[in-house]
């Protein structure tokens, strides 16, 4: 495999760099590209910072949440209810 | 949709569900909260949550960096617990992790001309194992780490509404 460049073929491309940068930004609903275009791999990458953060805190409030009402729970009838909505969507 | 890397929803999302609920029925089993102190329901949180992270690591098992990670992090806590000679073990295991993940792209040299640096270090301490990862992977690994994440939050919501 000929290399373009002194260095090894091992370094990522600017292309490549782009396409995984824009994927990101593909998942925040708040940089949604047909409104924003092209926004800067910091801010993206900023943006995804935050929201792992939120679904993080998130998690952590549910399961709190989850703790003091786990008693009054029916777990097993939620079992089937569960996959089944979720296989529906 | 046949492609090996993307994340199949239905069978992540239900193998996930089957493993959460099953730990939820144990941590309740465990002990009956008819005494509702805050340690007792702080435990119980902390159950709930290992065991959010655990269903989530485990139905995705060694496909990614960051599960395996999160995997390691997991058993090494549990090891520690039992048995606290087993830390030379796990430092070896994460080595492994780490050899796996750098052997590619160097990791901070090409970052310098971009203008992320301080960015992608700090995404680096959000996703689990995301040290070791060089940039390509890490931006790869996070798009996926994302997706699960709010597979767990989803996980949640039906069960939060009983």
């Amino acid at each position: 495999m000929s290399s373009q460049r002194s260095t090894s073929s091992n370094k990522i491309t600017d292309d490549e760099l782009t396409a995984l940068i824009l994927r990101l930004q593909t998942l925040l609903p708040q940089l949604d590209q047909s409104r924003h275009g092209r926004v800067s791999a910091a801010k993206v990458l900023n943006e995804i910072c935050s929201y792992i953060r939120r679904l993080q805190n998130e998690v952590d409030g549910l399961s709190g949440r989850l703790s003091q009402c786990l008693d009054s729970m029916d777990l097993t009838g939620f079992d089937a209810e569960i996959v089944r909505d979720l296989l529906q969507q | 949709m046949n492609n090996p890397h993307h994340l199949n929803p239905t069978s992540l999302k239900s193998r996930f569900t089957t493993r959460f609920l099953r730990a939820l029925t144990k941590i309740r089993a465990q002990k009956p909260i008819s005494s509702s102190s805050p340690t007792e329901i702080f435990r119980r949180y902390r159950r709930i949550k290992v065991a959010a992270d655990k269903s989530m690591a485990y139905s995705v098992r060694s496909r990614r960096i960051w599960s395996r990670a999160m995997l390691w992090k997991l058993r090494s806590r549990s090891y520690r617990r039992q048995d606290p000679c087993s830390g030379r073990r796990s430092g070896k295991t994460n080595q492994a992790i780490m050899k796996k993940s750098s052997n590619e792209n160097t990791t901070t040299r090409r970052e310098d001309g971009v203008g992320f640096v301080e960015e992608a270090d700090e995404l680096r301490q959000l996703v689990p194992g995301g040290e070791t990862m060089n940039l390509c992977n890490l931006l790869d690994e996070t798009a996926h780490y994302i997706k699960c994440l709010t597979t767990q939050v989803q996980l949640f919501s039906p069960i939060g509404k009983g």
